[in-house]
């Protein structure tokens, strides 16, 4: 028998739209190139990346699987884990209590979603506006400040000029990419998304495979609550608006596909860069606050209906 | 003439599906288009009726030449189409989808906004209905129908432009014997109001039971044609496959040993009830029964797919509790399910994959870690030994052909070295030679040890292969019959079948 094996760089579109976004903004604007600048593009790829890695197992996982939650769990966990601090709670202590806080929350979803058949789409809605709520509840509409050293270098130090969040992100993604490709979770999450029911036949548990899905998005949900708490040295209510899309975004823009079965994480993270990069490059062209939302949305609709298209004649 | 077809090509990558082939229908006859899969049936007959546009070639309808360009453009001339996976949305009413998009509207013109003239169309569905002897009202939601009255709805719906050919692509596929003759009487009733039918199926008792004339494709061509007075079982085989075949004795004689599976009075809603038997080691199982007796279902209890709401399951004496296939898989049982699609397979995935789905833990290192080279040994092991036709295992299970698909599932359970395979309808929609083949390997792996239990709706199969039959009627055992010192008829399945109780109560066990 012939030895052919399927090759071949799946993510090669978005990494070159990345490369020519990244040309094309350092030569209109050099001080893209600045250290400062890349360092601040890096940790805002870091956020947007370790949400997105969380929404591809889940989206992965099949039969219409979608996290709504993450922004609103961003704004409650950074909120909570401000509130501990200023409890005099241990820093590191509290952001394992935060971790494993928002296992659960992830485990409560999947719960729902495997156990009591309620859609992901609407119970992880409920988790968006609930923690939303109790994120204004705890802070009463403030921010809480005043936060301890060690904690805040979590979002804001760097180890060999390259930000902690990039580098939390870096092991993330390696640790993640290793699970979806290189083991049996993974193939078991894979096939449970590509087809739920032959999964079942086959000994897999598809309840638990789910589960574990929703519960590495809640983890990673908690863990950039944490970052974006340290960055922005306070437990800011209002933080992660729309960070969901975002992600959702990011994961599709990388190949995933919302049918589940499918996906990539180097792909989505790929696609956070993309979208990272884009609010960067705005900001460095002067382009007006009032039409961000505008470009990024066009970008998001533009680039995943040439991804459709370029597998469609891939196909045939 | 009504439908004429000169010298069709039609060429996908790779392949040429059909090759200059000529067809044609005369008036107020039933033409049979028999061949293996993958002869080039189901791409003529997509040519035939407009779904794709021949290569080269010619069409003509009543003597006037014509050329496609979708579904509707035949379907307008009069020629209809019911295919094997049935087309009808669930969520609507008999009569809508009869009228699907042909809705009937009070005024002149339709439009988008028209109103729909509901209660005509209801009259109308339900003379189509009364047409054919269905028996069901056409304000039914189609998700309450069953396989043969959906297909009766998809006749009425082809039957609204008044066609003057149908073509039926396996529509017997999923039907019982006795659904199969109502639609039989059906079809002969459309001949004479002068529709002329294009039947095809694998079922060749059938096509020699309905037809009035054959033709016979194999490789994309036309091999032969058999006017009413020829048509035979044995010539149609010869011509389909180019050369005789043997079709059923196995030869592979087994000596069953200890009984390595026993349910005891399992029942489960009103679908299985009471349901008690022995599988032996080594032994085939026949399943025999009409289509929802409780076949499946009680395999489906057996698997640990549903759970039981009463009785006992033993394997090798043991008495285990089996409540997800997980359990049943751990126990070394293997389902090679009725619907290798949807059941059997992550269509998506290589065959490299699916073969070893069930057995990753065990492939893996640290039972966590991939092995791929071990995945890659073990699934090409196991096509190579069950010689599924595929470029590598390294090809998506959706490009291989029905039977290749089944073997990958058979070796999904093989690669986890299952003792306990259970059968169901295992070569429904495959074509004769590799069916051929896996009656062949059902009997070679009871002789290698395996305890085998087969589900099938089709009685050469079950009298064929089986050590003993057990035959069902409406979820309970009706007889269990020894097929070993005297042969089974027909006759005696279809006579416990339809309900009648074997009396010495003792020998069902």
């Amino acid at each position: 028998m012939k030895k052919w094996k399927p090759k071949g760089f799946r993510e090669l579109g978005p990494l070159l739209a990345f490369v020519i976004l990244a040309v094309f903004t350092a030569i209109l604007n050099p001080r893209f190139l600045t250290l400062f600048n890349l360092q601040s593009l890096g940790r805002q790829i870091a956020i947007f990346g370790l949400l997105a890695i969380g929404e591809t197992f889940v989206i992965i996982s099949g039969g219409g699987a979608i996290d709504l939650s993450p922004g609103s769990m961003v704004a409650l966990t950074g909120v909570m884990v401000a509130w501990l601090l200023k409890q005099g709670v241990d820093v590191w202590l509290s952001v394992l209590l935060i971790l494993a806080f928002s296992l659960g929350v992830g485990a409560w979803h999947g719960f729902f979603v495997t156990k009591l058949k309620v859609p992901a789409f609407i119970i992880t809605l409920g988790t968006m506006t609930i923690a939303r709520g109790f994120a204004a509840v705890i802070t009463k509409g403030w921010p809480i400040i005043g936060l301890p050293n060690t904690f805040l270098r979590i979002g804001q130090a760097d180890f060999l000029k390259i930000p902690i969040p990039v580098w939390i992100l870096l092991v993330t993604t390696l640790i993640s990419d290793f699970f979806l490709r290189k083991t049996v979770y993974g193939k078991h999450l894979r096939a449970s998304g590509g087809n739920e029911i032959a999964a079942r036949f086959s000994g897999v548990n598809v309840d638990r495979v789910r589960i574990i899905a929703f519960m590495v998005s809640g983890l990673l949900a908690g863990l950039v609550g944490i970052i974006v708490a340290a960055r922005l040295s306070q437990g800011q209510p209002g933080v992660g608006g729309m960070y969901e899309l975002y992600a959702i975004a990011s994961t599709v823009i990388g190949g995933t596909s919302l049918g589940g079965g499918e996906g990539s994480i180097i792909g989505a993270i790929i696609g956070a860069g993309i979208i990272s990069l884009l609010w960067n490059a705005l900001v460095l062209l002067n382009v007006s606050t009032y039409w961000h939302n505008v470009v990024i949305g066009v970008v998001i609709v533009v680039a995943v209906t040439l991804d459709i298209l370029r597998k469609r004649l891939a196909s045939k | 003439m009504l439908l004429e077809a000169k010298k069709i090509t039609k060429r996908f990558p790779g392949v040429l599906a059909v090759d200059n082939v000529d067809f044609e229908v005369y008036e107020n006859e039933i033409v049979s288009l028999v061949g293996e899969n993958g002869a080039g049936k189901s791409t003529l007959i997509k040519v035939l009726t407009g779904t794709l546009k021949p290569d080269s070639g010619e069409i003509y309808v009543n003597g006037e030449k014509v050329s496609y360009h979708s579904p509707l453009d035949a379907f307008k001339r009069g020629i209809s189409v019911i295919h094997q996976e049935l087309n009808l949305c669930e969520n609507l009413t008999v009569s809508e989808n009869i009228f699907l998009a042909h809705e009937l509207v009070r005024g002149k013109k339709k439009a988008l906004y028209s109103l729909v003239d509901e209660k005509t169309m209801r009259r109308k569905a339900q003379e189509l209905l009364d047409m054919i002897g269905a028996r069901f009202s056409p304000n039914t939601y189609v998700s309450d129908l069953t396989t043969a009255q959906r297909q009766m709805v998809e006749i009425c719906k082809a039957l609204v432009k008044e066609p003057k050919v149908i073509f039926m692509d396996e529509p017997t596929s999923s039907l019982t014997v006795e659904e199969t003759r109502r639609l039989f009487e059906i079809i002969k009733r459309l001949k004479e109001r002068g529709i002329s039918i294009v039947f095809v199926s694998h079922k060749l008792e059938e096509v020699k039971e309905i037809s009035d004339r054959v033709v016979v494709m194999r490789d994309g061509k036309r091999v032969g044609e058999l006017r009413k007075e020829e048509i035979d079982v044995d010539t149609i085989i010869r011509l389909m496959v180019g050369r005789d075949v043997e079709y059923f004795p196995h030869g592979i004689e087994t000596t069953p040993g200890e009984v390595v599976l026993e349910v005891k009075n399992l029942s489960w809603k009103n679908r299985v009830k009471n349901v008690s038997f022995q599988l032996r080691k080594g032994e085939v199982l026949g399943f025999a029964g009409l289509v929802g007796a409780g076949r499946t279902e009680t395999m489906l209890l057996v698997f640990g797919v549903n759970q039981k709401d009463s009785g006992e399951i033993y394997v090798r004496g043991k008495k285990v509790e089996i409540n997800t296939p997980m359990d049943a898989i751990r126990l070394g049982i293997g389902l090679i399910p009725e619907d290798r699609k949807l059941q059997g397979l992550v269509l998506k995935m290589t065959v490299k994959d699916n073969v070893v789905l069930p057995s990753l833990k065990r492939l893996s290192k640290k039972g966590f870690i991939l092995n791929e080279g071990e995945e890659e040994k073990v699934s090409e092991e196991y096509v190579r030994k069950l010689s599924i036709k595929t470029p590598s295992v390294y090809q998506i299970v959706e490009n291989l052909s029905g039977g290749n698909q089944q073997k990958v599932v058979l070796a999904k359970w093989l690669a986890l070295n299952a003792d306990i395979l259970i059968f169901d309808e295992p070569t429904r929609g495959i074509d004769v030679a590799t069916k051929a083949e896996i009656h062949r390997m059902i009997r070679e792996l009871a002789a290698q040890g395996k305890s085998i239990i087969m589900i099938s709706s089709e009685l050469p199969e079950i009298l064929n292969l089986s050590d003993r039959i057990v035959v069902m009627w409406e979820g309970e055992i009706t007889a269990v019959l020894d097929n070993r010192e005297r042969k089974v008829t027909q006759e005696e399945i279809m006579y416990y079948a339809s309900g009648q109780r074997k009396q010495n109560r003792g020998d069902i066990r």
